[in-house]
């Protein structure tokens, strides 16, 4: 699936709630299914600097597209990062760099986070697009060389 | 009794909002508290009356304006028993703290002097004597805390021996809410030759103080948390310090007689004073200040905040996993820091918000403290004499279902 499809999916699933706390359930329960990151991969370089508690997201390339793992010491934290996980994981550094990403603002999990919780998604979201950026700019390095 | 404090907050408009639908329940006093209706109308008549710079014009809006920035200070003054030339105005406590750890250490502080502080100290109390240090060349000591966050005396004492010119303590810590024996503080302090400076952002609000009996030598609070605007901070000075202290700022109203060869600075308080204060808000401590002094007064008032206070911190010890180091500290006062095993206390504060209750979590500027004991931060309920037992039921009913959906 494309990065715009499991936005809709996930727009569509988040639109069963209406209440607030359910949203928060389905964050917690989204969280818990990630399964912790290795401990050696809570290195200072990928954690995520602007978030109140500490965020850790790991990012792997394998044939041309890009994995990621990710752990946090606050659950909905967590839950809000393996919802990012899920758009972009599998996915080429070309298409997560150039991703739109209205559908944060469509399920209004920015409007309801508190202010320095908003701010550490904007810092996932740039986290994740750095890694991108970073493996092209490597890959064009390496076409110059050759 | 409950009806005291249900009559005291009629007082504050914000308090009777909802959010999200569910009617608001503000633990985050210590941060800043409500104002008041007397507090809005001051506002109100400051911007919308009595627009005019102080101290300068002759005209009727500035004689005014003056009038009612002078009743501010003169409140200022009789709330902490100082007469008002002793009162200087400033931004907050930071800045007050600022002004000392900038002014006063110019002038006592040499080589291998010791500045010293205590372990439970907000950042405001802490980092401008960092940077004092690093300036003068002296060495910060830090007087530890025990376990339920009371001041080791015993350590203190010891350490005052070792050249310590300043003494900077809260009177009341803002993470773990506990009154310091400021008089046995201050009068070891002067035995040794220190000074001693009290950050008094907490304890003004929870305690009565008189400067003079205390015998501080400096006092700084904010009158944010105690009903007035943000904006505007009190610093009082022993006279004959302040006369000492060279300005902090050089500016306008702080001059005497200014040339290109030599300027002259004011008299007390203006000498510390450059610039336009914040003209609104000090005339706002008249108010506030007015109030804060009927509500300390008002012993049904203080009984009902004493029952809110026990009633929270018997619910708060019914809660498995709960760690609250000053909970049974009988110098504790309104305020709750405490964390819960396997959660991470944002979790809990941001599904709390969707309840309509409102706290803080993290470090509370007072990172040290805190990571004494534990890593990932704390939650802080804070109450003020409008918090009724009512929301202590609606905040523990918060926090039990946040308990439920995360652990």
């Amino acid at each position: 699936m494309t990065i715009q499809e499991i936005s809709e999916q996930i727009v569509e699933e988040f639109s069963v709630f209406d209440e607030w706390l359910d949203k928060y359930e389905y964050l917690i329960e989204t969280g818990r299914q990630m399964p912790p990151i290795a401990e050696e991969d809570k290195t200072a370089e990928n954690l995520i600097e602007g978030c109140q508690s500490r965020v850790w997201l790991n990012c792997q390339e394998k044939d041309g597209r890009l994995w990621f793992t990710a752990d946090s010491d606050a659950v909905i934290t967590k839950g809000i990062i393996t919802l990012l996980i899920r758009v972009f994981d599998g996915q080429t550094p070309e298409d997560i760099a150039a991703a739109d990403l209205s559908f944060i603002d469509r399920i209004g999990l920015k409007d309801n986070l508190s202010p320095t919780r908003a701010n550490g998604l904007v810092a996932m979201i740039t986290k994740i697009k750095a890694y991108a950026l970073a493996f092209l700019q490597k890959e064009k390095e390496h076409d110059e060389q050759e | 009794m409950e009806n005291t404090a249900a009559n005291f907050r009629k007082h504050f408009p914000a308090l009777s909002q909802q959010v999200y639908g569910k009617p608001l329940v503000y633990f985050d006093n210590a941060a800043t508290s409500q104002r008041p209706d007397c507090v809005i109308e001051m506002q109100q008549k400051m911007t919308g009356q009595a627009c005019a710079n102080v101290h300068r014009a002759v005209h009727r809006l500035a004689l005014d304006a003056t009038e009612l920035y002078q009743q501010g200070r003169e409140a200022a003054a009789a709330f902490i028993g100082a007469p008002a030339d002793e009162i200087i105005f400033t931004s907050g406590t930071t800045a007050a703290i600022n002004l000392v750890a900038s002014c006063y250490t110019r002038i006592c502080l040499n080589k291998g002097d010791r500045i010293l502080i205590t372990e439970a100290e907000h950042h405001s109390n802490l980092v401008p004597w960092q940077m004092a240090c690093a300036i003068h060349g002296t060495k910060l000591l830090v007087t530890p805390v025990k376990e339920d966050g009371s001041i080791d005396m015993e350590t203190y004492r010891k350490q005052l021996d070792n050249g310590v010119k300043l003494v900077a303590v809260a009177h009341m810590t803002n993470v773990l809410g506990v009154e310091n024996p400021l008089k046995e503080i201050i009068t070891a302090a002067h035995e040794a030759g220190a000074v001693v400076l009290v950050d008094g952002a907490q304890g003004i609000v929870h305690s009565r103080v008189d400067v003079k009996d205390l015998d501080c030598d400096f006092y700084a609070f904010s009158g944010h948390k105690i009903y007035a605007p943000t904006g505007i901070g009190v610093l009082y000075g022993k006279r004959e310090l302040l006369e000492q202290m060279p300005p902090y700022m050089g500016g306008g109203d702080m001059v005497d007689r200014v040339s290109f060869e030599k300027t002259t600075y004011g008299p007390l308080p203006l000498k510390f004073e450059a610039g336009t204060q914040n003209i609104s808000a000090a005339a706002c401590l008249a108010p506030a200040l007015k109030l804060a002094r009927e509500a300390q007064e008002d012993a049904e008032l203080q009984a009902a905040m004493n029952a809110t206070d026990k009633l929270m911190a018997e619910q708060l010890g019914t809660i498995e996993g709960l760690h609250c180091p000053s909970l049974a500290n009988p110098l504790r006062k309104g305020i709750f820091s405490f964390w819960i095993d396997g959660v991470h206390p944002t979790d809990a504060a941001e599904i709390m918000d969707k309840l309509g209750v409102a706290v803080r979590t993290g470090y509370m500027c007072a990172e040290p403290i805190i990571r004494k004991y534990t890593d990932n931060g704390m939650m802080r309920a804070s109450l003020m004499p409008y918090n009724t037992q009512e929301e202590v039921q609606i905040f523990m009913e918060a926090l039990r279902r946040a308990l439920k959906m995360l652990r």
